[in-house]
């Protein structure tokens, strides 16, 4: 048995505007292992929630080409009824918001309880709410008992995402895919529950897809990293190596964007340019170029793909060995690079 | 005497209940909360979301009902700022937290930002147009963008259109609430330097309101911490986060992702220790309701919420 | 809950106290009083002077109301002088007849309003829903006492499938099985009238909310979980858009008060509406003032039960 757990080829998701489809996921491959944590970062709009419902086939309106192999089986546009037998078991989600990800008007009980059932006919009332408690346990609720009775408004916002947690891991999925689980909550909330979501996976090893705007919670969680722009993986690699070494300019201007400097009042790097909407995409060359005018055109690709500059470490584009900052010298830059 | 000055500032909101709606009680957001900050500097204040630091920063410019306390601004004393003249008034300005709801879509970026203009000054159509083009140009935006909509902006620029409207008067205050959460990291990058430019050309103070220790760390001189409507901890960025002293301090410092993947272990290692110091000594930092004590002084520029001795 | 609901009464009883102040104000500033339509003009003025003052219509305005409510309240409600018999009387019979047909109307609506949002909401867009989306445009437009008229026309005059007023059929025993059977005939073409175009308002907020919570970011939760499309519909589409129609129904009892006035002159139906333009007519103000009293009650009443309604439905509300 293998130890791939997913495998997304050449997968193309997209949206219909007006009489258009556009493409918001566009020509993307990756492999998530059991018992590994792949996190997906990019600013919004860069395609990355569009990836993750992409998977879990939750997109209502659009079209999907490329192949989503799960444990080898293709599930890209499996009709619902049988992806309803993945969906859930094999494969849970943790979404952004926890107030608006509950039902406000279904307790806490029947709504984790709804997972279990729709999986596990068998299992009897008293068993369901039997399991449910437990779980409620599992993700740190203080009191479950009296939480299973309550309604998402009367729990705070941790809770309400740790509630989101216990129903995506109700029937111990394989693959668990979070879409910025802890956007919405205080740091000290998400720390917790980014705890926690360590704590699942030493315990069941799945494996779980990561999606984050946050580099720190990269930087904390991640076993392999994958920066997408515009739609596109642009650099691939585990995350030593993202932090480290990393070479697309996407990737290094946004890690040179982050204010975690200890010199307090430094001037934080700028991108310039703003990130195209969907119908303003270039859909040919360097998809980055626009937004670094200083590194010289003939450096890009023409159609960039994905360079193998190590063993697992991918960039997009020639581009890379070219680049630097404007307030570097560029002869500093090219010395480092030769 | 600074140039702004809060002290002992309270804001209670009542609790209604009971069959007839009576006041049965009251929510402290703001309990007791003093602080001062000198020209051109930028203060932080921290906190999680309930701990009063965006009731602190509306109260001061008038949003919010001051139940006590007190509010000097270069001396003069602005407790009650709807009252207090026109002049003292536009000195004080603010920046909100959400770039996309904050402006009125309806409106044309021209009448967005003349309108604090047109509140104070009495100026000629020629003359506001002449005067939003140049506050455009100072916030990096065209001055022919004017006659656009504010949804024809990008995030960034939308909350630039937000400071051109609270630089619009000249302040040399400016409350930020929040300005830069709401928006991707590369945009945010560019509203802070910016932020930095704007102080540095045009002298301005800001209280910098921010749940994001990175950000506050980036920007500001001081910093005060906030926890259920009081200071926990006030002191330089050094103090907070080289030498945090209360439990709380700790905890939110430890709770910061660490950028560095190979300190991971270590990270996970360190912030357990704060939380099970935490859960240890709770009681010895919190009084019987769960709140901080007053603040005492460590060092000179330090000040942290301890129980007071014997 | 019980807390709510109290408070709720309490604050509805100025809104009442205030409303017979009106009620009254605007009956006294109308030409002519009770005594005016019962006594022969030629009477001696002297006479009539006395008679005022005896029946107490000399004193201030403030003693005149009290006297009014006292006796309100007590259910007398003064005398028609077209009818010369108790208001309250009238407006009882009348007010039986009233509350069968609203019942009758309530019911169709519903009947007609939920299939047609459950379709049209969760077929947006499509043939089905364009067409029932027309119907509530064709409906939102016209006048209801022009589509009424049209359906008596054909339905009781050219196709004679229904009387075209009344009640009942004259000469049957009440409370035998013919009698019900004659009311219900007599009862559904003005229901029928009102309800298709009152629900029209119930069918676009019903489609509109079920397009509302169709993009909610449970709903993907609910499919994330492996629901099928049918339980996402039935269990968590569907509950949560109903809600607010629950909490509307209250405010369509209002709405059919207004109707009541049009369906029931216009189909002859002895009814309140019947008896308060009637009485407007040959200027019988204690029954016109009777029954906007009884109006007013009935829309604050209606005001209450919605609120009651959303309380007991909604936990946000319900759990304080």
């Amino acid at each position: 048995m293998s130890k791939e757990l997913l495998k997304i080829e050449n997968l193309k998701t997209s949206f219909r505007i007006k009489d258009d489809y556009y493409a918001a996921v566009d020509d993307v491959s990756l492999t998530v292992n059991k018992n590994e944590l792949l996190a997906i970062v990019g600013e919004s709009g860069c395609g990355k929630s569009a990836l993750a419902f992409s998977i879990m086939g939750l997109h209502s309106r659009a079209t999907i080409e490329g192949n989503i192999l799960f444990k080898g089986k293709n599930i890209a546009n499996l009709p619902p009824n049988d992806m309803n037998k993945f969906r859930g078991k094999d494969m849970g989600m943790i979404f952004q918001d926890p107030l608006t990800a509950l039902n406000p008007l279904m307790i806490i009980g029947d709504q984790i309880g709804e997972t279990l059932l729709l999986h596990n006919k068998n299992l009897s009332v008293n068993g369901r709410k039997v399991k449910v408690i437990e779980l409620l346990k599992k993700v740190g609720i203080p009191r479950p008992e009296y939480t299973y009775n309550q309604f998402p408004h009367q729990l705070s916002g941790g809770m309400r995402q740790r509630v989101v947690i216990a129903m995506a891991i109700a029937n111990n999925p394989e693959l668990l895919i979070a879409d910025e689980p802890t956007t919405a909550l205080d740091v000290t909330i998400q720390s917790q529950i980014l705890d926690l979501i360590k704590v699942l996976k030493e315990d069941s090893h799945a494996g779980i897809i990561l999606i984050t705007h946050d580099l720190g919670v990269v930087a904390e969680m991640a076993d392999r990293v994958a920066v997408m722009y515009a739609g596109q993986i642009v650099e691939i690699a585990d995350v030593y190596t993202i932090f480290e070494n990393p070479l697309h300019p996407y990737t290094r201007s946004l890690l040179n964007s982050v204010p975690n400097s200890d010199e307090t009042n430094s001037r934080l790097h700028v991108i310039q340019g703003v990130v195209p909407s969907l119908q303003n995409l270039p859909r040919e060359g360097c998809r980055f170029s626009d937004r670094i005018p200083w590194v010289d055109s003939s450096f890009h690709e023409k159609n960039p793909v994905l360079h193998e500059v190590s063993p697992g470490h991918f960039v997009r584009c020639t581009c890379y060995k070219h680049f630097y900052f404007p307030h570097e010298s560029k002869e500093e830059k090219q010395n480092v690079i030769s | 005497m600074s140039f702004l000055e809060v002290t002992d500032l309270k804001v209670h909101f009542p609790v209604k209940g009971g069959l007839f709606g009576r006041t049965v009680g009251h929510i402290k957001a703001v309990d007791g909360v003093s602080l001062s900050i000198e020209k051109g500097k930028t203060y932080g204040l921290v906190g999680e979301s309930g701990s009063g630091k965006t009731t602190t920063g509306r109260a001061i410019i008038g949003l919010n009902n001051i139940t006590s306390g007190k509010i000097t601004f270069e001396g003069r004393d602005i407790t009650n700022i709807r009252k207090v003249s026109k002049d003292i008034r536009k000195d004080v300005q603010m920046i909100f937290q959400d770039p996309y709801s904050s402006l009125n879509t309806k409106k044309r970026v021209i009448d967005i930002v003349a309108e604090p203009i047109r509140n104070y000054e009495k100026l000629t159509k020629a003359e506001e147009t002449k005067r939003v083009q140049e506050l455009m140009e100072q916030v990096g935006l065209s001055p022919e963008s004017i006659y656009k909509y504010p949804h024809e902006f990008s995030g960034g620029q939308r909350q630039r259109i937000g400071i051109a409207r609270a630089i619009a008067l000249k302040p040399k205050l400016i409350i930020a609430d929040e300005p830069v959460s709401a928006l991707d990291v590369s945009v945010q990058a560019q509203v802070l330097n910016f932020m930095q430019d704007i102080q540095k050309e045009l002298g301005l103070t800001y209280l910098f309101i921010s749940h994001d220790l990175g950000v506050i760390k980036h920007m500001c001189d001081r910093i005060g911490i906030m926890y259920k409507g009081r200071y926990v901890e006030e002191g330089s960025p050094a103090d907070i986060f080289n030498n945090p002293q209360h439990i709380y301090t700790k905890r939110l410092v430890a709770a910061i992702p660490d950028i560095n993947p190979r300190n991971r272990a270590e990270h996970i290692k360190f912030r357990q220790e704060v939380r099970s110091e935490y859960e240890k000594s709770y009681d010895k930092y919190f009084n019987s309701e769960g709140l901080a004590y007053m603040l005492q002084p460590v060092s000179e520029s330090h000040l942290v919420a301890l129980p007071e001795k014997g | 809950m019980w807390k709510f609901t109290v408070r709720r009464i309490f604050v509805m009883i100025p809104q009442v106290i205030l409303l017979s102040v009106i009620i009254f104000i605007l009956a006294k500033m109308m030409p002519g009083d009770a005594l005016s339509g019962l006594i022969d003009p030629n009477i001696d003025p002297a006479t009539i002077e006395a008679k005022r003052e005896a029946l107490g219509l000399n004193n201030p305005w403030y003693v005149q109301y009290w006297d009014w409510i006292k006796n309100a309240v007590q259910g007398d409600l003064g005398q028609s002088f077209q009818f010369k018999m108790p208001v309250s009387e009238i407006i009882g019979q009348r007010l039986t007849n009233t509350f069968w047909l609203a019942l009758l109307t309530l019911i169709i609506t519903y009947l007609i309003a939920i299939p047609l949002g459950i379709t049209s909401g969760r077929f947006n867009d499509t043939w089905g829903d364009r067409l029932i989306t027309g119907y509530t445009y064709v409906g939102f437009g016209m006048p209801l006492f022009i589509f009424a008229l049209v359906m008596l026309w054909i339905f009781g005059f050219k196709l004679g499938w229904f009387p075209s007023g009344g009640s009942v059929k004259p000469g049957l025993d009440p409370g035998s099985f013919e009698y019900i059977v004659s009311k219900f005939k007599h009862m559904l073409l003005p229901a029928l009238s009102a309800a298709l175009i009152a629900t029209v308002g119930t069918v676009q907020y019903l489609r509109s909310e079920i397009i509302d919570i169709k993009q909610k970011d449970f709903i993907q939760t609910a499919r994330a979980k492996g629901a099928s499309e049918s339980r996402v519909y039935n269990r968590h589409i569907l509950r949560n858009s109903l809600l607010p129609i629950a909490a509307f129904f209250g405010y369509e009892i209002t709405g059919l008060i207004g109707g009541s006035i049009f369906i029931e002159n216009i189909f002859s139906y002895p009814g309140i509406g019947q008896l308060f333009l009637g009485s407007i007519n040959i200027r019988d103000y204690t029954v016109v003032t009777s029954c906007v009293l009884l109006f007013g009650i009935a829309a604050i009443l209606g005001s209450l039960l919605s609120d009651i309604i959303l309380s007991i439905v909604d936990p946000r509300i319900r759990i304080k």
